[in-house]
């Protein structure tokens, strides 16, 4: 876990300073007028990036383990507090999206390892490839088409989703009839990768003695697939679905430019546009945190879910 | 002499099993695997219409008919044009060139790296084998785009650096998968054997080891070209891909798409059908040489 994270910050913090032109320049760049260097270092020394790299690098590192970000080197303000802002939007379409593929996922891979290489299963397998292959920015796109042609037609006045976010807890409605449909487009996509998943390990364990032992001894086929087959398939589900989750809070970048939300990914998109070192590594790190954390959290499922598996 | 006839009708019907084997394979595949050619006709339409795309159109992909812009599709323009008044027909048609090149580049060399460090990481084993593996899983926690947009912010935008950035996240991806396979290959005694010859390591590696993970290799690179066409098209809808006025299907969908998606639907509804098509005829083609190459799937 501390491996990944050290090695995620080295990679991130060189790959940021390998960019040409650093955060200064592009500031001063931006006024159009004309700046002398001695300016750029005196903003280079209020940010500390004169100093030695490897002393910028522990300065760094030291911080994100006492979870000190510091200050944005774009706007000033604290990291936490930006962060802070997108991080409940992010994470609401995130758990969404996820709620959304599971929801098509377990049923659907189900219903298809039941009926395999029925029409079912093909039509089922086709689907699922099918969000595999339409990008979500695109389905995006057409959702919103949608929504615009349908609300035309059904009440005369077009209708698109909100642009302004408010939290659940303030605007319940507002709030859903926004996020519901970036989280419908990922969760789709995701949800393929799941289904087949779900297919493939129902239909291993479909082949298993017990199974075999559970339908001889009269037992409901109904009973068999929820109770005894499926919460053993659910295995490789769950880690494949915890994975997709943890880069979702990362990986929205394209989905909230479509549907435009302010959320991490704009945020990652604006901070390595504006050369903004600490922002850029704080959010790497954060998303790194997340997949590391969500793994030990599906390491432990795992104990859960298959009683054979103990951690002493 | 019943003796005879039935020993020439067996080596006729051995001559005829020989003769056809390869036709008569690929029938077999084709019956079992209806998928799969489905996929297999996709891919290959998109060859002729990256290759020929001169010959099947008559504009030119950056030409601007300004008297024609955003208008409807109709028998001259037959998806319409864009707000630049280029054809979108044939930008669809030369941005498969676009899609197929990084396609292809990235997954070859991404595959290709991910296969010699994969094989190699399994074959000495120890040190080296762990510590590669620590530098994979680094790369492999970050988000695929994040990575991407991370090294063309590095390198700046544009075809060639769209690749690198693409490839760079094939790799861990590819040498993990080649790793697992490999370390079972590793016990067979014929490695033993190579080694026992006096043969150097990078003569076992890529003569002995390598083409023995060819079917998950194979596999992992048809979804590759798949996922570097849709990884293309996010960082070119972005702007951080490939560059105006080079024709990109994401590229297309970045202008105008949301812009004049009421008024003018065929400009966001055409590059999204050609990349969903193009990605869902390489994972379909994908999907079924697994289950050809992959012997757990194969008897059932």
């Amino acid at each position: 876990m501390i491996p990944t994270l050290i090695g995620a910050g080295i990679l991130v913090f060189f790959l940021m300073r390998l960019i040409p032109g650093d955060v200064c320049e592009l500031r001063f760049a931006g006024t159009g007028l004309y700046v002398d260097q001695e300016q750029i270092d005196v903003c280079r020394k209020n940010l500390g990036i004169d100093r030695p790299i490897f002393i910028q690098f522990t300065d760094f590192m030291i911080g994100f383990f006492t979870f000190d970000f510091g200050e944005s080197m774009w706007t000033g303000k604290p990291i936490l507090e930006e962060v802070g802002l997108r991080f409940e939007l992010s994470l609401q379409v995130a758990i969404m999206a996820t709620l959304v593929a599971i929801v098509i996922a377990i049923p659907l891979g189900a219903i298809s390892a039941i009926h395999q290489d029925t029409w079912l299963d093909y039509a089922v397998r086709t689907f699922s490839i099918a969000g595999i292959a339409i990008p979500s920015f695109w389905f995006g796109i057409m959702i919103i088409l949608g929504l615009l042609i349908f609300t035309n037609w059904a009440t005369g006045i077009p209708w698109m989703p909100p642009i302004q976010y408010k939290p659940i807890w303030v605007d319940p409605i507002h709030n859903i009839s926004q996020l519901i449909w970036p989280a419908v487009a990922t969760g789709y996509r995701y949800s393929a990768v799941a289904t087949r998943m779900t297919r493939s390990a129902l239909l291993e364990v479909l082949r298993e003695d017990y199974i075999r032992t559970a339908r001889a001894k009269g037992l409901v086929e109904k009973i068999v697939i929820n109770r005894h087959a499926l919460k053993n398939a659910m295995l490789p589900v769950v880690t494949i679905i915890g994975i997709e989750f943890a880069f979702l809070m990362g990986g929205l970048v394209v989905t909230e430019q479509v549907f435009n939300l302010n959320g991490l990914g704009k945020l990652f998109v604006e901070s390595v546009d504006n050369h903004d070192y600490a922002m850029t590594q704080a959010l790497v790190m954060l998303v790194v945190l997340i997949f590391v954390v969500t793994n030990f959290a599906i390491d432990l499922c795992y104990a859960w879910l298959d009683p054979r598996i103990r951690y002493s | 002499m019943t003796t005879t006839s039935e020993a020439t009708l067996e080596a006729q019907i051995e001559e005829l099993d020989e003769k056809t084997s390869i036709a008569a394979a690929s029938l077999k595949m084709a019956r079992k695997q209806p998928v799969g050619v489905a996929g297999l006709t996709v891919v290959i339409l998109m060859i002729v219409a990256a290759l020929f795309a001169p010959w099947l159109t008559p504009y030119h992909p950056e030409y601007n008919d300004f008297a024609s812009m955003l208008t409807s599709p109709n028998g001259d323009y037959w998806m319409g044009t864009d707000q630049f008044g280029r054809d979108i027909f044939t930008r669809i048609l030369f941005g498969a060139r676009t899609a197929l090149m990084v396609g292809f580049v990235a997954a070859t060399i991404g595959a290709v790296a991910g296969l010699v460090l994969g094989v190699a990481s399994a074959y000495f084993g120890g040190l080296f084998d762990l510590i590669l593996q620590r530098v994979m899983d680094v790369f492999m926690a970050f988000p695929l785009i994040i990575l991407a947009m991370a090294v063309v912010a590095t390198l700046g935008p544009g075809t060639q650096n769209v690749i690198i950035a693409i490839t760079i996240p094939f790799i861990p991806q590819c040498a993990r998968v080649v790793r697992s396979n490999a370390l079972a290959i590793r016990e067979i005694p014929y490695v033993d054997a190579a080694r026992a010859l006096g043969f150097g390591h990078t003569r076992i590696i890529l003569r002995h080891m390598a083409p023995n993970v060819v079917a998950p290799f194979l596999i992992l690179f048809t979804a590759f070209v798949g996922q570097a066409i849709l990884l293309e098209a996010s960082l070119s809808y972005l702007g951080m891909g490939v560059q105006e006025p080079t024709p990109a299907w994401g590229l297309m969908l970045q202008g105008g798409a949301e812009e004049y998606a009421e008024s003018a639907a065929w400009v966001a509804i055409w590059p999204g059908v050609a990349i969903s098509l193009a990605v869902f005829g390489f994972n379909l083609f994908g999907d079924a040489l697994r289950d050809t190459l992959d012997p757990r799937l194969r008897s059932r």
